[in-house]
């Protein structure tokens, strides 16, 4: 088996933009926003970028096709540039390329940088678009609250809970993530948010309500790789930050065409995380792991990954998620930042802000959310639907 | 008349089968009226009763495919029929056979001809004719979606519906005896190319000019023809008729006033081309061994077809005819809804309304058993059904490759693994409610579900598989159909056997 990319590669520098509802930026300036910040905080020339890989999902409304937008908008020295889409893993996708870029030797210094402007789109929630040629003829027209609900009813099945318990602890989800977005200047949404109001909020899927969906936002979120013995170099005070695994798994189409799954979890974020973990060295995620992001486009996807990550055991993470055990303060403090719910989802930019938020906890610049000493965070992305999607983790950690 | 009816009785050819369908969704009659009284006052008794109307994704192709699939449901697996003929006035395709489409909905071989009559109310009988004096086993299937004008009579009259027939020589329910047709160019009503609505004249002339003299006259002629005395109908089936003038027609042909079928345009409306049709499943379903059966089309001349029974006509009672599709329905009260589903009001459905549903056609032709057969695989390597049919197949454990033969699901049934109410999704029928379902014998997939109300749908309900309209592409006036998972009926259809498992095929 391969050895992996463990300590290979290091962050050097991180930049992300507020997420929000950005009605007087273009893509362009949300890139270039997010690449000032990064370069700064790397403390590098932008010549000595030599590849770049740029996340982007969706160009019905935005900066178009190719990295074409990304090379021009940041003046990049005429270098490869590379556009990659997966759907909600598009921002780790990217750091994916710059991260195997620099392990593989071919380049000394790489940028990865996620971009989304879909409050441009005119659509509340994410746009109605094309499933395939396909696909277009039969599937139903579903939409991302409307997929992702599914993993309610099932699990609700698979572990003979009540959905009211089930509903319990989604909304818990929720209000922790509004406790976590209130402290983060940069979140899109930053009121605190109580119980009953969660619990009573109008129906966007059943089961879940207005509350139990993340925003959609604009935003940008882009990190500077390099080298560890380059890095040494480059980072003043403060621990150096290396990436200890990326691990991606896609469906093969068996959960939506062969009745080996029952719907109650993501059989990749499963997969993923083993081989995440593996990656990394960790042996126990719940006693290692100092914090994580996770993809928590809606409160059931942010429960039942607590389970998929190894967390929770299965059938007990809506009970822990009671238990207070992701809160600020809890044992595995989970989306400090406010999350996708809170920070804003704007997908190509999404997996890059989560690994922002790791950054900025490993280097002790988390302002009122730091955690003590974190040494170790993961990063979790869930593209696509349940039944067939994208997934993305990321193990990021001080050296 | 022994000579005439033993000469037919030599061809041995008639009914062998029929299915019905009428759309859950029932309206009262009463809904419509106080909602337009401020406008034009109704006639008193007009707004009894309910009219049958069409989902948001129904129309005389889904309704007629589903009339077929009941037909041959009853044919129980045997008998390939070589035709189907498709007899609407509210075909969806002008240029585009609808027959074709419903052929290959309703699962029949490529081989069978197909062919779309309409331009007459009394198309569904003309069809139905036609399939008689010709030869093989045939399918002939009426619908009608007639949209109404708000406020109009019409509105308050018509209704949706389709019924199918399977006409062949043997297993016969009922004897063709003869036949009589006449043309007769008498415009009480019309409904010009392009047209949304009819155009109807007044009420007293169209009786007394049209019915009263065209009827008389054409049931005289069959009854000549067939050499019997109007005595001697044990049934008369008259086309779209309201009672009183099925009772005038019926007194004026000599016929007893017994004869007249059970009446059931108050429960579902004047169907159109498919009334006659569907009020003469109702009468096999009613009738006894060895009965003259009258069935009577009209619109522009009649179209009257006799009929015999024969001793299995007690075969008819389990089949799914008028009786158990107006005992199943749901009352829909909302006229706004209606309105909605027709057209006729211009609802604010967002932007999500706007997407572009072009088809690429040559991609539609390559996967047609898939979209419209629903047709998906069985790997041969390890027996596991699957939806749609892939190139490898889906079961983790085996991969195989090309090992997969065709599988139908159109008549599995299945129950739900997960669903949700989508408020979110567009939908002309809000919530969109769709999840991952799980079919009896193997196969899961995910399906759109349609005529569930919201919070009827639970982890484990049971489904049936229908074909409806998927979307409808506003810019090219194409529509697209698939099939989506519908709640089964409250009665039990009989199943068709298993059906054919063909070549290894991937589309």
């Amino acid at each position: 088996m391969a050895e992996g990319i463990r300590d290979k590669v290091a962050i050097v520098g991180m930049g992300c933009t507020r997420f929000g509802e950005r009605w007087n930026c273009s893509a362009e300036d949300l890139m270039v926003e997010a690449f000032e910040e990064a370069l700064a905080d790397a403390n590098i020339e932008r010549d000595r970028i030599e590849a770049a890989w740029f996340g982007l999902s969706s160009d019905d409304q935005g900066p178009g096709k190719s990295a074409l937008s990304l090379s021009t908008a940041l003046r990049l020295p005429n270098i490869a540039a590379t556009r990659v889409e997966n759907m909600c893993a598009t921002g780790t996708e990217a750091l994916r390329g710059a991260v195997y870029g620099v392990a593989s030797g071919a380049y000394d210094v790489a940028l990865a940088l996620g971009v989304e402007k879909l409050k441009d789109t005119g659509y509340g929630g994410l746009p109605e678009r094309t499933k395939g040629t396909f696909e277009d003829l039969w599937f139903p027209s579903v939409t991302a609250p409307g997929s992702f609900a599914q993993f309610a009813s099932s699990y609700v099945e698979a572990h003979g809970i009540d959905m009211e318990q089930l509903k319990e602890a989604m909304a818990h989800v929720s209000w922790k993530s509004h406790e976590n977005g209130a402290k983060n200047p940069k979140a899109h949404l930053r009121k605190r948010v109580d119980k009953d109001k969660i619990l009573n909020a109008p129906m966007i899927a059943y089961p879940l309500g207005l509350f139990d969906c993340c925003g959609v936002s604009d935003g940008s979120a882009c990190a500077i790789v390099t080298t560890p013995a380059i890095a040494e170099k480059l980072v003043g005070e403060g621990p150096m930050v290396t990436v200890k695994s990326m691990q991606l798994a896609l469906s093969n189409g068996s959960e939506i065409g062969f009745d080996g799954w029952d719907g109650s979890y993501a059989l990749t974020t499963r997969l993923a995380s083993q081989r995440a973990y593996r990656e990394a060295g960790i042996e126990n995620p719940r006693e290692e792991l100092d914090l994580i992001e996770v993809h928590d486009c809606f409160s059931v996807t942010e429960l039942v990954t607590m389970e998929d990550l190894g967390l929770s055991k299965p059938g007990e993470g809506w009970r822990d998620v009671l238990a207070g055990t992701y809160d600020a303060d809890g044992k595995v403090p989970c989306n400090l930042d406010g999350g996708l719910k809170c920070f804003g989802h704007p997908i190509g930019a999404t997996g890059l802000r989560m690994v922002y938020e790791i950054y900025l906890q490993l280097r002790g610049q988390a302002g009122d959310r730091q955690l003590d000493t974190p040494k170790l965070g993961l990063t979790h992305n869930l593209g696509g639907f349940p039944n067939k999607n994208v997934c993305s983790i990321s193990v990021i950690g001080t050296c | 008349m022994a000579d005439f009816r033993q000469e037919q009785e030599l061809k041995q050819r008639g009914i062998t089968s029929f299915g019905a369908y009428v759309p859950r969704r029932r309206l009262p009659r009463e809904a419509i009226a106080s909602a337009v009284r401020w406008a034009t006052p109704s006639k008193p008794g007009a707004a009894k009763g309910h009219r049958a109307i069409c989902s948001h994704d129904e129309d005389s192709i889904t309704m007629a495919v589903a009339a077929t699939r009941h037909a041959l449901d009853g044919l129980g697996g045997s008998g390939d029929p070589g035709s189907l003929f498709f007899a609407s006035t509210t075909m969806p395709f002008a240029d585009r056979q609808n027959a074709g489409l419903i052929a290959a909905a309703a699962g029949l071989d490529d081989a069978a001809a197909s062919a779309d009559i309409g331009g007459s109310l009394k198309a569904g009988v003309t069809a139905l004719r036609l399939a008689l004096e010709g030869a093989g086993d045939s399918l002939v299937v009426a619908a009608d979606k007639r949209r109404t004008k708000p406020g109009s009579p019409q509105e308050l009259k018509y209704g949706d519906a389709a019924a199918a027939f399977s006409v062949g020589e043997t297993g016969l329910l009922a004897e063709f005896v003869c036949a009589h047709a006449t043309s007769v160019d008498f415009t009480d009503h019309y409904r010009s190319s392009g047209a949304s609505f009819d155009y109807v004249l007044e009420e007293r002339w169209a009786r007394d000019e049209g019915l009263s003299r065209i009827i008389p006259q054409a049931v005289t002629g069959l009854l000549e023809k067939a050499g019997i005395e109007a005595t001697d109908i044990a049934h008369f089936v008259p086309a779209g008729l309201n009672p009183r003038d099925a009772s005038s027609m019926a007194a004026a042909c000599g016929i007893a006033a017994q004869a007249i079928p059970e009446e059931i345009i108050s429960k579902a409306g004047d169907t159109g081309c498919a009334q006659p049709l569907l009020s003469l499943t109702l009468t096999l379903q009613n009738a006894g061994p060895g009965e003259l059966v009258l069935l009577l089309g009209y619109g522009q001349g009649a179209e009257l077809i006799l009929f015999r029974t024969t001793d299995r006509i007690g075969n008819a009672a389990p089949l799914v005819g008028a009786r158990a599709m107006l005992a199943d329905f749901v009352e829909d009260d909302n006229y706004l809804r209606f309105l909605s589903f027709n057209g006729l009001v211009e609802m604010d459905w967002g932007m999500r309304a706007e997407r572009d549903n072009r088809t690429a056609q040559s991609a539609f032709f390559r996967h047609r058993d898939t979209v419209t057969g629903f047709v998906g695989g069985r790997c041969t390597e390890c027996d596991t059904p699957q939806f749609p049919r892939t190139r490898v197949c889906v079961n983790p454990s085996c991969r195989s490759t090309g090992t997969q033969v065709k599988e139908p699901f159109a008549d599995k049934r299945a129950s739900v693994k997960s669903f949700t109410e989508d408020w979110l999704a567009l939908s002309f029928n809000p919530p969109l409610i769709y999840g991952n379902i799980r079919f009896d014998g193997g196969g899961v997939t995910m399906l759109e579900f349609s005529d569930f109300a919201p919070g009827e749908v639970a982890v484990g309900s049971p489904l049936a598989m229908q074909f409806r309209i998927k979307d409808i592409d506003p810019q090219r006036g194409f529509r697209r159909y698939c099939w989506k998972a519908v709640p089964p009926a409250t009665w039990t259809a009989p199943h068709r056997s298993p059906a054919k498992q063909g070549t290894t095929h991937h589309g």
